[in-house]
């Protein structure tokens, strides 16, 4: 499977990064590589097996009783943020 | 004041006779990480003043005759992607790099009540994705046996910091290997305990399906010990096991002399270093020595592995690294005039070029289109791995393989090829898929002097078995372990 440079640009755009030119080139080749070593999968037939989505070996998944607790608090919530106003994040203009 | 080789015992032992303070102890190390962090790079975070604060608490409990338990005074190193209060935690990225958590991992909060003392944050593979820990923002880890190598990956700050004496235990965690391989480069023992017996709370995601904490120590019974501390149910990990804790430490001399040894054919054939092979055909022998019985097992399905692997794991760090995006911790893009901009830019600038990577590989096997040629298929292929296992367990008690193909390679040799990187990982990925715990621990030197890894594997949560086997050829193969004294009589352990 050859993955092109129209591909990686569709792919880098679902994935949320700007990719440069160079990584968009870099990334064509390396992916078809890395995908293609992939298929080696498709040697087997799994028509009949089921997935598996995790080793967990409960079945039950614990839940912790619906009831309030303390939880960090605004500036604790804020301190890590790139840009906060007025006990929010800010953000670039969205409309 | 030598901490050279010290482990919890010897340092418990030190305390308890007043012989030494846990001040002493930190600062010793401390001039160590001084002279040596700038060669090495092991160590991102150096917690200098937190570690001297908290040596004097432990010291003044110790003087009024208190006896030294658990991990009580025991200086350890934390890889770069376990959360810790107060202390900057960054993945080794740059755009975690002055991410501060509010809240420490649980592994951690357990390690501190049981009396460690941390010393700072290792350097690691950027979020953890990495055999060679070449892809961190804050620079290489350089091995402590030879400098002009690798010491493996991704938690190679951790295992270097363990082989270099700059801390006496040191957590990692492992995906498809990242505690496992760097221990094997290292000369030293790495845990993978199996999945959901050590808490994933404040372990930054990569793949959740696999990740789990893993202690890093020169010896099996500092492993033992460490994993005492650190496993159990938490309220905080969904997917953290239920179920009783063994006493590992005591099981450290239970009986393996009726022990089945599984080998697989598989993991002894093309690509394994011949002389890798031998040193772990001869931990075999030794094991049979030991009055282990060996039996041939197969694993059919190791040769799709990697690819299984590389589906499954990026997949999931596509999915988990979409929560770094400029808005709420971290580096965000300047200059950007739109919300989508700011996202795109933050992305492509804070992450190294495997991060991006995985991520782009993640998002195409997700994508529409591919998901059932791919992801779906790969949860099938993973299925059969399992299987694979599964049935190898019913004619043995523990599988042995080799844990690298190779001793550690020089730094630069897989940098520009990925896949090549990535074919490193083959006996270590499908543990991770299986969910099962397993073992590295140090079974002889390459003709260059490097130190090769034995992986030993156990059935879920056999934990004791496993360290058990790990322990007594510790114990009766002494030579094998680069803290041992050659025949010539010096020390062979990296002299720095």
């Amino acid at each position: 499977m050859t993955i092109t440079i129209d591909d990686v640009a569709k792919i880098a755009k679902l994935a949320n990064l700007a990719l440069t030119e160079q990584e968009k080139t870099a990334f064509a080749a390396q992916l078809s590589a890395i995908v293609d070593y992939m298929e080696k999968l498709n040697e087997l037939d799994t028509s009949n097996v089921p997935p598996m989505s995790h080793s967990t070996l409960s079945a039950e998944t614990y839940l912790r009783p619906d009831q309030p607790r303390k939880s960090l608090g605004t500036e604790t919530a804020l301190a890590n943020a790139p840009d906060a106003k007025d006990d929010h994040f800010r953000v670039p203009k969205v409309i | 004041m030598d901490v050279s080789g010290l482990t919890i015992e010897g340092l418990h032992r030190a305390l308890e006779a007043r012989e030494v303070t846990v001040e002493e102890i930190c600062k010793a190390i401390f001039e160590r990480i001084e002279r040596l962090n700038t060669t090495l790079n092991v160590y991102i975070t150096v917690t200098y003043e937190q570690a001297i604060e908290r040596a004097r608490e432990l010291d003044a409990q110790l003087s009024t005759g208190y006896k030294p338990t658990g991990l009580y005074g025991v200086p350890v190193a934390i890889k770069d992607n376990i959360c810790t209060k107060g202390i900057r935690t960054t993945c080794a990225s740059r755009i975690l790099e002055n991410f501060v958590p509010p809240y420490s991992a649980t592994a951690v909060e357990k390690l501190h009540a049981a009396g460690a003392v941390i010393l700072g944050k290792t350097n690691c593979d950027e979020f953890a994705m990495g055999s060679s820990n070449e892809n961190s923002a804050f620079g290489p880890v350089r091995n402590p046996w030879d400098l002009s190598r690798v010491p493996g990956g991704s938690s190679g700050g951790s295992a270097a910091a363990v082989a270099a004496d700059l801390c006496v235990v040191a957590l990692g965690s492992d995906t498809g290997g990242s505690v496992r391989e760097p221990a094997s480069f290292c000369g030293v023992v790495g845990l993978k305990p199996t999945y959901g017996r050590v808490s994933r709370y404040g372990l930054v995601a990569y793949g959740s399906s696999l990740d789990q904490i893993g202690p890093i120590a020169k010896t099996t019974a500092d492993v033992a010990r460490t994993l005492q501390v650190i496993a159990g149910w938490d309220e905080h990990d969904a997917t953290s096991a239920n179920l009783p804790i063994d006493d590992y430490l005591a099981a450290l001399n239970s009986d393996v002399q009726s022990l089945r040894l599984g080998v697989p054919k598989e993991a002894f054939g093309v690509g394994l270093a011949p002389e890798v092979k031998r040193a772990v055909e001869t931990a075999i022998a030794n094991f049979e020595t030991m009055g282990a019985s060996l039996v041939e097992v197969t694993l059919p399905h190791l040769e799709y592995a990697i690819a299984d692997y590389y589906i499954i794991a990026t997949a999931e760090a596509s999915a988990n690294l979409a929560r770094f995006d400029g808005v709420r911790y971290g580096y965000r893009a300047e200059g950007v005039e739109t919300l989508a901009e700011m996202y795109q830019k933050t992305r492509d600038l804070g992450f190294g070029a495997e991060v991006k990577r995985r991520i782009m590989l993640g998002t195409y096997v997700l994508s529409s289109g591919y998901y059932d040629a791919y992801y779906l298929k790969a949860q099938k292929v993973r299925t059969l791995l399992e299987q694979d296992f599964r049935n190898a367990f019913t004619a043995c008690d523990l599988i042995v393989t080799p844990t690298a193909p190779t001793p550690a390679f020089k730094l630069g040799e897989k940098i520009s090829d990925p896949l090549e990187m990535y074919l490193a990982d083959i006996y270590t990925v499908t543990i991770n898929l299986a969910g099962l715990p397993a073992v590295s621990f140090p079974c002889g030197f390459s003709s260059d002097g490097l130190p090769i890894g034995c992986q030993l594997i156990a059935p879920h949560f056999q934990e004791a078995r496993l360290l058990a086997a790990c322990h007594q050829y510790e114990q009766n193969y002494p030579t094998a372990h680069p803290s041992a004294r050659t025949s010539a009589g010096s020390l062979r352990w990296p002299s720095l």
